[in-house]
């Protein structure tokens, strides 16, 4: 057999999505099906006194459930369980859930859900992290703080004296929409005391257990099947457990399917977003530039639930330093509250906000220090050997300045800085070019794998047939691809040989989320070591010798089933050896591994109309050994524009806790107008626990274009702009009051 | 508004409905027709994933009222595949990785057998423009545009 390890496989679900054959949620229907609705709050907070509902709906006709009907516990279980599933009483954000409707007619439900009106007693609202932090409320728990922790290294506190420099910033994130361009949605189905649910997800087993809690129902009366899913980006990580448990409510006080589908608008105002961030620097550093210590300060708006919060802002928190070496650090962080909708997971998931500051903020030392920005970034990279601010020690092989020579190289950076600091002065249009180096933790952060104690297995048929068993999702990302490489690779099959069993509750195992950059290296070692089990029982049963063909495979599994009645075999999580991580001081190792990356933005400014174009853009990255060469690229290039929007174009726009712009037409994402050719390199340095030495690739790309792109903004107008998304309106006022830039 | 007979030439095939006739074309080829290969991602014409050709020309179906497309003859991705063949637009998709999460595929497939039908040989800025009316989340674009210049380069675009 060759090996299908690093060649670009067709992908699985190709050839069903490029003809229209997939199925989506919303492109299912079942038998005597009823569309359900969702009437949320239109205020942030307050007391409920009432519900009305108008004249002219046949109300009969419609099932309503409100709080009190619901049969299990009224909240979404998560890490805190401070969700309720409904509102009962309380209001805490607008677009909170309040009542559930369903009937036949999709039509009739809308008009229906418009004439529902809830009477609120206004409570006193927070809308911002400065008013939460002073607690000109209390509108969660008795402080307003979700979680708040300490990451600290070496003495930070000596280190101020002894500094040539000390450098400060403050850099400010927004809230970013996730945008998959299939909204949200599930079918449920309630008879005989189980409820079986279908829908767009990215981690079946979280629903799951939200479903289970919200019914009252035990583990085996609930199902969770995923339909083929639009994209997820963390937007369907936490959120399709409302749905699932709503969807779920309706089916069992109706006795009939419910198909609940949001529509975009409702999809943009009431899930989750990136968390918008504060992230403040205190630098000492050195006459030649090396770091001698770093305080930083990491806030993050929960929104009104804390929901996946504490776990951003651990993630968050532990990428503020950078991919650098510093000896000293503080890092202290907080998640406080807002009568927001609550944020949850986006791509890079706390990361992109800190590695955005950071990575401005080396700009700036460059610039104080007098070096430049690469060479401020090379004098303090991270080596093998040396420790992160957890006090994690570097063990894999690791050249970041040899793929920020190779990112420069790639991209012509300094004969086009040259060239443009020498042409900018007469033109309009002028142009820049920024840097920005990083790095993310793949897997879950901290003891997150060892809890989590996946679950992954094969099993194959008397024919000779591989099937793999894992609750892991595709989403878009290519997972099912990936896997059938690996279990294929493994027992040295063809990839036809082998199929992917869709993740249904009732028959494969929780192999924990589909997040964290985990399903590659956590869920595709499982496969490979359950798939590698299979090969050594047929062989230690004596069916199967050390090298065989795939009629000698199909002999020895009809065989083994014949004798066992089933040939099946799942593994769970071990932690790579050595690897120790604090839940209470923060210290340890915090993953198992790292991705590491150097990309390269070039833009031009247009100083008549304040638009930033990216024209050019380089992507270096150490994601370990890449399994399909097409698939990662994907994942690269995705991640670069959607970090592109982050940087630019996304606003969330947000007037008394609602998003005023929940529409594609007034939420601006790119388009193909807008992304340049990006251009991907890959550094392979296999990492030993990881499936044939892949680490994680999905959040990472997403980390460093948003701080590229501003560095190369200030490079070709000499605007430091502290806050993104940089649209035209920040940056005409900030060109304007500086007062720097003549109009040519 | 009662219903009125409305026919349509779809993919071919000739289907005359009952309907409301302000209703949208998008929920006509999807509900009653049952293409649901036609997708709905936004209901305001901004994300092209319900894209299909309305007597040749590209059109948003969730903003035409089926009664604009009585008598009309319709193409959606479904018409694409003709005896178990696909076009080389998809079979160039598939190779490039132009498809991720598959849900802006059928109407992004649509734009680039309009622009193909239209311009044979187009640059890679006519292929960006092209497409600029539908979006894609996961792919950052330039798969799909690889794979439209690829499948005109090797003229197997007609």
């Amino acid at each position: 057999m060759n090996s299908v390890i690093g060649l670009p496989v067709r992908r699985n679900d190709g050839a069903e999505k490029v003809a229209g054959q997939s199925r989506y949620v919303d492109d299912l229907r079942m038998p005597a099906m009823l569309y359900g609705a969702t009437v949320r709050s239109i205020v942030a907070r307050g007391r409920i006194t009432g519900i009305h509902f108008d004249d002219g709906i046949p109300w009969d006709e419609f099932t309503i459930v409100k709080a009190p009907d619901i049969p299990g516990k009224n909240c979404i279980s998560l890490i805190l369980d401070d969700q309720p599933c409904l509102a009962d009483g309380f209001i805490h954000h607008p677009e909170e859930p309040v009542l559930l409707l369903a009937h036949a007619d999709r039509y009739l439900v809308e008009e229906a859900r418009r004439s529902v009106r809830i009477d609120v007693d206004p409570l006193p609202t927070i809308f911002n992290m400065e008013d939460s932090q002073a607690r000109k409320e209390i509108i969660w728990g008795s402080d307003n703080i979700f979680k708040q922790f300490v990451i600290e290294k070496g003495n930070i506190d000596d280190i101020w004296a002894t500094a040539d420099f000390v450098i400060e910033g403050e850099y400010h994130t927004g809230a970013q929409e996730q945008l998959y361009l299939e909204p949200n949605g599930m079918i449920a189905v309630a008879a005989g005391g189980n409820v079986s649910v279908w829908g767009s997800m990215q981690c079946p087993y979280y629903a799951h257990n939200a479903v289970k809690k919200v019914m009252g129902l035990n583990d085996e009366n609930v199902r969770m099947i995923q339909t083929v899913t639009g994209g997820g980006f963390g937007g369907k990580e936490d959120y399709p457990s409302v749905i699932a448990a709503h969807a779920a409510l309706l089916a069992w006080k109706s006795g009939k399917p419910v198909k609940l589908v949001y529509d975009r608008a409702e999809d943009m105002a009431a899930t989750p977003k990136r968390h918008p961030a504060r992230i403040r620097h205190r630098t000492a550093v050195r006459a030649d530039g090396k770091l001698l210590g770093m305080e930083i300060e990491f806030t993050v708006d929960g929104g009104a639930y804390a929901t996946l919060s504490p776990v951003v802002l651990s993630r968050g928190a532990i990428h503020a330093t950078g991919p650098y070496f510093c000896p000293n650090v503080r890092i202290r962080s907080q998640a406080v509250a807002t009568n927001t909708p609550p944020y949850g997971a986006f791509r890079g998931f706390g990361a992109p906000q800190t590695l955005f500051a950071v990575e401005r903020h080396m700009d700036r030392i460059a610039a104080k220090v007098g070096l430049s920005q690469a060479e401020v970034r090379r004098k303090n990279f991270i080596r093998k050997g040396q420790t992160t601010a957890t006090g994690q020690e570097i063990r894999d092989d690791l050249d970041l300045s040899g793929m920020l020579d190779r990112a420069l190289a790639q991209a012509d950076y300094h004969s086009k800085k040259l060239r443009f600091s020498s042409e900018n002065n007469r033109k309009q249009l002028k142009r820049g070019i920024g840097i920005s180096a990083f790095f993310h933790g793949a897997g879950f952060t901290g003891s997150g794998e060892r809890y989590l104690a996946s679950i992954a297995g094969v099993e194959a048929t008397a024919n000779g047939e591989v099937r793999i068993l894992t609750s892991a999702t595709e989403i878009g990302q290519g997972t099912n691809t990936m896997l059938t490489q690996i279990a294929a690779e493994t027992l040295s099959l063809s990839l036809d040989h082998v199929e992917i069993v869709t993740p249904d509750t009732a028959v494969v195992p929780n192999s924990g989320p589909t997040v964290a950059s985990r399903t590659c290296m956590v869920i595709g070692r499982l496969i490979e070591r359950a798939a590698l089990d299979m090969k050594e029982m047929l062989q230690r049963s004596g069916l199967l010798a050390s090298t065989y063909t795939p009629s000698e495979f199909r002999s020895a599994c009809s065989a083994y089933i014949h004798q066992h009645g089933s040939l099946r075999v799942f593994v769970q999580y071990e932690s790579p050896p050595d690897i120790l991580w604090n839940d209470d001081t923060h210290r340890g190792d915090a993953y198992a591994t790292f991705a590491w990356s150097v990309q390269v933005a070039e833009v031009s400014v247009d100083t008549a109309t304040y638009e930033v174009r990216v024209e050019d853009f380089v992507a270096v990255q150490d994601i370990g050994r890449v399994i399909h060469p097409v698939l990662a690229a994907g994942q690269v290039e995705g991640g670069i524009a959607q970090g592109i929007g982050f940087a630019l174009y996304e606003n969330v726009i947000f007037k008394n806790g609602r998003m005023e712009n929940c529409q594609m037409s007034n939420y601006i994402i790119p388009t193909s107008a807008d992304v340049p050719p990006i251009r991907v390199f890959f550094v392979e340095n296999p990492y030993a626990f990881g499936p044939m030495g892949a680490k994680g690739v999905g959040e990472l790309p997403i980390d460093g274009p948003a701080p590229a792109i501003v560095n190369a903004i200030e490079n070709a107008v000499g605007i430091s702009l502290n806050s993104i998304p940089a649209t035209p309106e920040i940056l005409m006022k900030a060109i304007r009051s500086s007062g720097c830039l003549s109009h040519p | 508004m009662p219903f009125t007979p409305i026919t349509l030439k779809v993919n071919g095939a000739k289907y005359t409905i009952e309907t409301w006739p302000m209703s949208r074309l998008i929920d006509v080829l999807r509900e009653e027709l049952m293409l649901t290969g036609v997708k709905e991602g936004c209901g305001e014409g901004e994300c092209g994933a319900c894209a299909v050709l309305l007597d040749g020309e590209l059109v948003n179906s969730c903003l035409i009222p089926v009664l604009q497309a009585d008598g009309a003859q319709i193409t959606t991705i479904e018409g694409l595949t003709k005896n178990g063949e696909g076009h080389a637009l998809q079979q160039a998709v598939i190779d490039n990785g132009g498809t991720q999460c598959g849900i802006c595929t059928p109407g992004m497939l649509m734009a680039a057998l309009n622009l193909v039908r239209r311009n044979p040989h187009p640059s890679e800025t006519d292929i960006r423009n092209a497409l600029a009316g539908n979006f894609c989340r996961c792919t950052g674009y330039q798969r799909i545009i690889d794979s439209v210049a690829r499948v005109c380069r090797e003229e197997k675009a007609a």
